[in-house]
């Protein structure tokens, strides 16, 4: 009962890597009338500890580097990461700035890529809906793994 | 002296969508002190211009913010027209002047949704941004681009609007009024909104003026100043004044925006009205020598651009001040005894740009 609920309200988180805030505002512009991702039952929460789904923008820069990780370890198993941008990808026309060291992989591990700058709405959805395919993996794959100890 | 505590505010925070990071010394429930901490998003884009053609550094100049974006883009370019003496033709000034003012809209709305979702006020915050989605879809429909559009370029703008194009937006522009009449209305007669608003964070005339505030900010305190009246792009041929608000509190700040969405549907329609038919760019040869200053009025206020050329394709510096930047003291002196629970609000009544203030 409570897996077959988790499935269909994953909870996403937002974080801004050192975007340029295009893609933080169309995260955002997800959650409203027109792109309405709460269809899919996903809330926009600001607490790590109740995430299921990190949304990070923006390529990762030497101070948001611990803030990224500290985010990602406080989120509970399972969890999965969604790389907004192309800043967010690889670093994206940042990448040769000397601060900006790199995509979100370098740091935590990323299970979808979306590109695109800005990112457009359509395709944050698409990738979300990706991301769901995936928690719902690693959710049986975690599920097994606790029977297995048991 | 009471117990002071010191609250840690962000970097990751629900009500604000940019990492910003505050220490917040407390007594009791009341600020005392707010220590700003910054770097979060700093990418260090101002050094790219030295590895960067000067003609392609008009698409990272575009990245400082996703927000303002266009005007930046703008800044840059007029600098670089003024160092190399290129009069960018009238069609492309009134084209820039239309999609300035449509990304002020844009920007303005965004602020006013995410004020309204700092109030909890969720519906409001629903019903701005979908009024904020039309100007988005004339964006698209004019550049391609939803939030960075990349249509300027030394010398002009790369993309033109036929006569039916700038007919749907003037249509656009006058359904946007009638639609935004009610959301305005909840802003500044709602009962709730106003409890939270009125007589928080009262910055002074002196105060502000003293201090360097900058934009709604500035103007919301009484001081009509107002950047596009140095007349760049079409400004100069278009009829406005600035607006202005007397108590310098956080409502005045919410009404000058409101007021200043109105006053922005009405530039747009009169840009449209005068637009002269023509070509959109001129050709640019060369390489820039000499060094330029320019300010342009951002939806946020005066952004101060900067650059140095040294006659190669390789400029030897762009700088920009940003509205926030000039901001930000302001800010931090309105702090000083406030609520800890107004904290989240007051920080985002002055419309902070973490992106553009870091690069």
């Amino acid at each position: 009962m409570a897996k077959a609920k988790l499935a269909k309200s994953p909870w996403m988180l937002h974080y801004d890597g050192s975007s340029c805030n295009g893609c933080d505002i169309e995260v955002l512009a997800c959650t409203t009338p027109k792109y309405d991702i709460e269809r899919f039952g996903i809330i926009n929460t600001g607490d790590p500890f109740q995430a299921d789904i990190l949304l990070i923008t923006g390529g990762v820069n030497h101070q948001s580097e611990s803030v990224i990780r500290q985010i990602y370890s406080q989120m509970p198993e399972p969890k999965v990461v969604v790389a907004v941008g192309i800043c967010a990808c690889t670093g994206g026309v940042f990448k040769d700035c000397y601060n900006i060291k790199g995509g979100i992989d370098t740091v935590i591990p990323v299970d979808v890529y979306v590109p695109g700058c800005a990112a457009r709405p359509q395709a944050i959805i698409d990738g979300v809906v990706k991301a769901l395919a995936v928690l719902q993996q690693k959710r049986e794959a975690w599920a097994g793994r606790r029977r297995g100890e048991a | 002296m009471a117990k002071q505590s010191i609250v840690p505010f962000g970097p990751q925070h629900p009500v604000l969508p940019e990492p910003v990071h505050l220490d917040l010394v407390l007594e009791d429930e009341v600020v005392v002190k707010a220590v700003p901490s910054i770097g979060f998003v700093h990418r260090g884009l101002e050094k790219l211009v030295e590895t960067r053609d000067y003609k392609e550094y008009v698409y990272i100049a575009e990245r400082v913010c996703g927000i303002c974006s266009f005007g930046h883009g703008m800044g840059y370019c007029q600098c670089l027209e003024k160092i190399m003496n290129v009069e960018i033709p009238p069609r492309a000034a009134y084209l820039r002047t239309i999609w300035m003012e449509m990304s002020r809209v844009h920007s303005h709305l965004l602020w006013l949704g995410l004020l309204a979702d700092a109030l909890g006020f969720e519906s409001l915050f629903m019903q701005s941004w979908k009024l904020r989605e039309k100007i988005l879809d004339m964006f698209d429909a004019t550049t391609g681009g939803r939030v960075i559009f990349s249509v300027n370029c030394i010398g002009g703008v790369l993309k033109d609007m036929d006569g039916g194009m700038l007919k749907a937006i003037a249509d656009t522009v006058d359904g946007m009024e009638r639609e935004l009449r009610p959301i305005a209305e909840a802003f500044l007669r709602d009962y709730t909104v106003g409890t939270r608003l009125h007589e928080l964070g009262v910055l002074t005339a002196e105060q502000a003026d003293a201090m360097g505030a900058v934009g709604p900010m500035l103007r919301a305190s009484g001081v009509s100043r107002d950047t596009r009246k140095l007349g760049y792009a079409a400004y100069g041929e278009l009829e406005f004044e600035p607006i202005t608000a007397r108590d310098g509190d956080s409502f005045a700040r919410c009404e000058v925006r409101i007021r200043e969405l109105f006053q922005s549907f009405d530039l747009i329609r009169q840009a449209i009205r005068k637009i002269p038919a023509g070509p959109i760019a001129v050709p640019v040869r060369g390489n820039p020598g000499g060094e330029h200053f320019m300010r342009i009025e951002q939806p946020r206020g005066e952004a101060v651009y900067y650059v140095k050329a040294n006659g190669t394709k390789y400029l030897d510096r762009f700088r920009l001040r940003t509205p926030t930047t000039s901001n930000i003291p302001p800010m931090l002196e309105l702090l000083k005894g406030c609520q800890l629970a107004d904290v989240a609000l007051l920080i985002l009544t002055i419309d902070p740009c973490i992106s553009c203030t870091e690069r």
